[in-house]
């Protein structure tokens, strides 16, 4: 076989991941895309880990072939299937075109030293956070979530633009053929952290080719580790090597070393890029122990430095947020008075508990993409620092449809189980807390019932209070499944009347029980 | 295009008289009375499908052709306020509907949209009460309600809770409007038939709960009855309405109702139910508010059994 095809297998494959992965968090025409998303996320290495310590299933397996291929290819994972490595590709791509549009030569890498240092303490932190139930620096340096809260943040807000434009025009043509799309904006500070994000991908991308991924990203060091180990690997053939350093300046990862004709395997992201370049076909994949082993450079500057902005963002983020969250004056006809009391955030159905939603997602929002009631959310600090960015059922844009599952089938971690419809029915999230002192019908002395109108299970539910002579609300906690439409709906401010507490521990909720109306076909007319 | 003449002439008056106190609105806001006497002022019907109640009842009422004019534009406003089948009564039957958008077209309409600013997400409402392929499948253009951008402010004069509302712009833009309620309970207003089914063409629907539901029923109104109400009564939810908690909260009555006068239709729904339309609140103010009869011996009615 050519070796030199290589480098288009893996363009070919690569851009039909990127294709697909990124059509999941912005397809807009209705959830197509859901039913196919196991199969496009099943080799995403994270999501894949964390849903296997969950479940070892056969469909969370997806980590032990990259695993496999690391072993026998080397980093696959880094170049054929991380959706953000090959969205830097990409940039890569457009960057090298334009240097030679610019000045007319080719853009050219160079071999840079590695920052082990940096690298091997993220990847042990990471990991041994992970294994002790912290979750935060993994939710943080995924890189598929980090791909999915750059599209989900960045990204689909420009779909919906496109399509919100395409729905005017045709409006203007009078065709109501296309749907218009609400954007929610996520708040300041969970839009930061990708936005963050997104600046030291470019700054690493557009300095040095894939030097994130070879010093921040923990499945490129771990896999890096692993491909020190690989069965075929490529190396340099000294014989026909021309030295001609071609290879060097075509090496977006700067492994290769082409004076000391060596190549930093545990860096190598195997794009192949090389394989193609070298006019001598020096550079092969073979059983061999390549020429010479570089010995790497260590550098540590900026590690500390770096952790203490990040916290030290976390926490003014923290203080930040409280002030804003008191300044919400909205006036009314007659303002209620009673603040509701939340001890907990509500995790969404199918998380089985807040403790295990937390120690099993990544936040890689894919599932507040596709949830098509907005109810789905990113949280910023709701769950406690180890939730970070987690979503949360936030009642305020939506509340969760009642025949929905959405959610549960999406997720690649299986931080959201899949719930069949008449579990989810049953699923209680949430249990609804009643204020009468900020009620319409007490306070107004008028009928409301836009709580109960919105219902699904008559956890409350209008009866006749005979002293008013009107329906006030009664509450079942019981039958409630949390699902947040009566808070939704609710019209007083700025305290809602009724409202959803989370249930830490997800319950079952009792099936509501009626008797049989009887059929009535015949009758006359009452009038 | 009517639309964009409405919005052009809105902005450019709005900048000078401001918008409220516009002429435009008065005409548009003018319940326009179908010209054609006829012997009826209220049909009722018992005892068959739903397309074919509506077809019979209808010729009492001179045909649709006496409401629909060739070239005409209709808006049909059924209830799909929920994402549930037609099996559990919260949405207007999908085949009433179907048989309505066919006769527009008998008609001579030029075009026919069905919307609803429904309760549950709307994409989900629209397909699962099975309304939106009973109605393209007539030829509807079925249009999304759940989005600002549709509606336009509107004043209310006579409104005593409420003097303004946003409506959808197809309320505004269509020749004719049908308004198909389904007869059903209602925890807040008691029943939900023609008058509430309206709360589904304006934005803002906090506004009415927080500020005297029945009143505000009742005050919309006074801005704007449909030129015909058809309150669909062959599933009739009779208890945990407006959403209903399964099919056990359904009882089958193939009824069907149809006036020209909203009110009317929902004092007579009212009956049906059980109830005196006198103790429905928003019946009751709408009467007092002479926007329509609720002394049913008024009215000249064809009862008809199938």
């Amino acid at each position: 076989m050519n070796l030199y095809k290589l480098r288009t297998v893996r363009i070919i494959i690569s851009n039909i991941i990127l294709f697909l992965t990124t059509l999941l968090f912005v397809e807009l025409s209705g959830n197509y895309t859901v039913s196919f998303s196991d199969y496009v996320l099943f080799p995403q290495f994270i999501p894949s880990l964390l849903s296997f310590l969950h479940n070892p299933a056969f469909i969370a397996s997806g980590f032990i072939i990259i695993l496999v291929l690391t072993v026998l290819f080397g980093r696959i994972y880094c170049s054929f299937v991380c959706p953000l490595g090959i969205m830097m590709d990409l940039i890569l791509f457009v960057r090298k075109k334009y240097y030679k549009f610019s000045t007319r030569k080719k853009f050219r890498f160079t071999f840079i030293k590695s920052y082990n240092l940096i690298r091997y303490s993220i990847l042990s932190a990471t990991f041994l956070l992970l294994f002790t139930g912290v979750s935060t620096l993994i939710v943080l340096l995924d890189p598929y979530s980090v791909f999915g809260r750059l599209i989900t943040n960045f990204i689909r807000p420009v779909f919906i633009g496109i399509n919100n434009l395409l729905v005017a025009f045709l409006e203007m043509l009078g065709s109501y053929s296309v749907s218009p799309h609400i954007l929610y904006l996520p708040d300041f500070w969970v839009l930061s952290i990708p936005f963050v994000f997104l600046i030291i991908i470019l700054f690493f991308t557009l300095k040095n080719g894939r030097l994130y991924c070879n010093t921040i990203c923990p499945v490129g060091a771990l896999l890096g580790l692993i491909s020190k180990f690989q069965i075929f690997k490529i190396s340099i053939d000294d014989i026909n090597c021309a030295a001609c350093g071609v290879c060097e300046t075509q090496c977006k990862a700067g492994c290769i070393d082409s004076g000391n004709k060596s190549i930093d395997l545990t860096r190598c992201v195997a794009c192949y890029d090389c394989l193609d370049s070298c006019p001598t076909e020096a550079i092969s994949i073979n059983t061999r122990q390549p020429v010479k082993v570089l010995k790497s450079n260590l550098k540590t500057k900026g590690k500390g430095r770096r952790n203490f902005l990040i916290s030290a963002g976390l926490l003014a983020g923290t203080a930040i947020k409280t002030i804003y969250a008191q300044g919400d004056t909205i006036k009314v006809y007659k303002d209620s008075t009673i603040p509701e009391i939340r001890t907990s955030p509500i995790s969404p159905p199918g998380s089985i508990s807040i403790e295990h939603f937390i120690s099993n997602c990544t936040a890689c929002t894919l599932c507040v993409s596709v949830c098509p009631t907005g109810v789905l959310q990113p949280s910023f600090i709701e769950y406690g620092i180890e939730g970070l960015l987690m979503p949360h059922m936030s009642n305020k844009i939506g509340f969760c449809n009642f025949e929905c599952t959405i959610c549960g089938d999406v997720c690649p971690n299986d931080a959201i189980l899949p719930l069949k419809n008449e579990n989810k029915k049953i699923t209680q999230i949430g249990k609804v807390k009643f204020i009468e002192e900020n009620c319409v019908v007490y306070t107004q002395k008028t009928d409301c019932g836009a709580c109960a109108e919105h219902c699904p299970t008559k956890a409350v539910k209008m009866e006749l209070d005979a002293e008013l002579n009107l329906r006030v609300p009664i509450i079942t906690e019981e039958l409630c499944v949390g699902c947040g439409a009566c808070e939704h709906a609710c019209p007083t401010k700025p305290f809602k009347s009724i409202y959803v507490d989370g249930n830490p521990v997800h319950q079952i909720a009792e099936k509501p029980k009626d008797e049989k109306l009887e059929i009535i076909e015949e009758g006359d007319f009452p009038f | 295009m009517k639309r964009r003449e409405f919005i052009i002439k809105s902005v450019t008056a709005g900048a000078t008289v401001g918008l409220t106190t516009l002429p435009v609105f008065n005409i548009i806001g003018a319940s326009k009375k179908s010209t054609t006497s006829v012997k009826y002022d209220l049909v009722a019907i018992r005892g068959g499908e739903p397309d074919v109640m509506f077809n019979r009842a209808i010729q009492s009422l001179g045909g649709l052709s006496n409401f629909v004019k060739p070239n005409q534009t209709v808006v049909i406003k059924p209830n799909i306020g929920w994402d549930v089948v037609p099996e559990r009564a919260a949405n207007t039957n999908p085949i009433l509907i179907k048989e309505i958008v066919k006769q527009c077209y008998g008609a001579g309409a030029k075009e026919v949209f069905v919307f609803d600013h429904t309760c549950d997400e709307w994409s989900r409402c629209y397909s699962n009460s099975g309304i939106k392929s009973a109605a393209e499948s007539a030829g509807a253009t079925v249009v999304p309600g759940n989005y600002e951008k549709y509606y336009q402010k509107v004043d209310i004069p006579k409104g005593i809770n409420m003097k303004d509302a946003k409506v959808h712009e197809l309320i505004l833009d269509s020749d004719v409007f049908i308004n198909v309620p389904i007869l059903k309970h209602h925890g807040g207003a008691q029943l939900s038939l023609g008058m509430k089914n309206l709360m589904g063409v304006v934005w803002d629907r906090q506004y009415w709960h927080r500020n005297n539901l029945h009143q505000c029923i009742a005050d919309f109104v006074t801005w704007r009855k449909p030129h015909l109400t058809v309150i669909d009564g062959y599933l009739s939810l009779k208890r945990n309405g407006p959403r209903g908690v399964s099919t056990d909260d359904v009882i089958t009555m193939k009824t069907q109702i149809i006036s020209a006068d909203i009110v009317a239709a929902d004092a007579a729904a009212a009956k049906f139910f059980g109830e005196e339309p006198e103790k429905i609140g928003h019946i009751k103010i709408a009467g007092a508010m002479k926007s329509g009869v609720i002394n049913l011996d008024k009215l000249s009615i064809d009862r008809i059994k199938l």
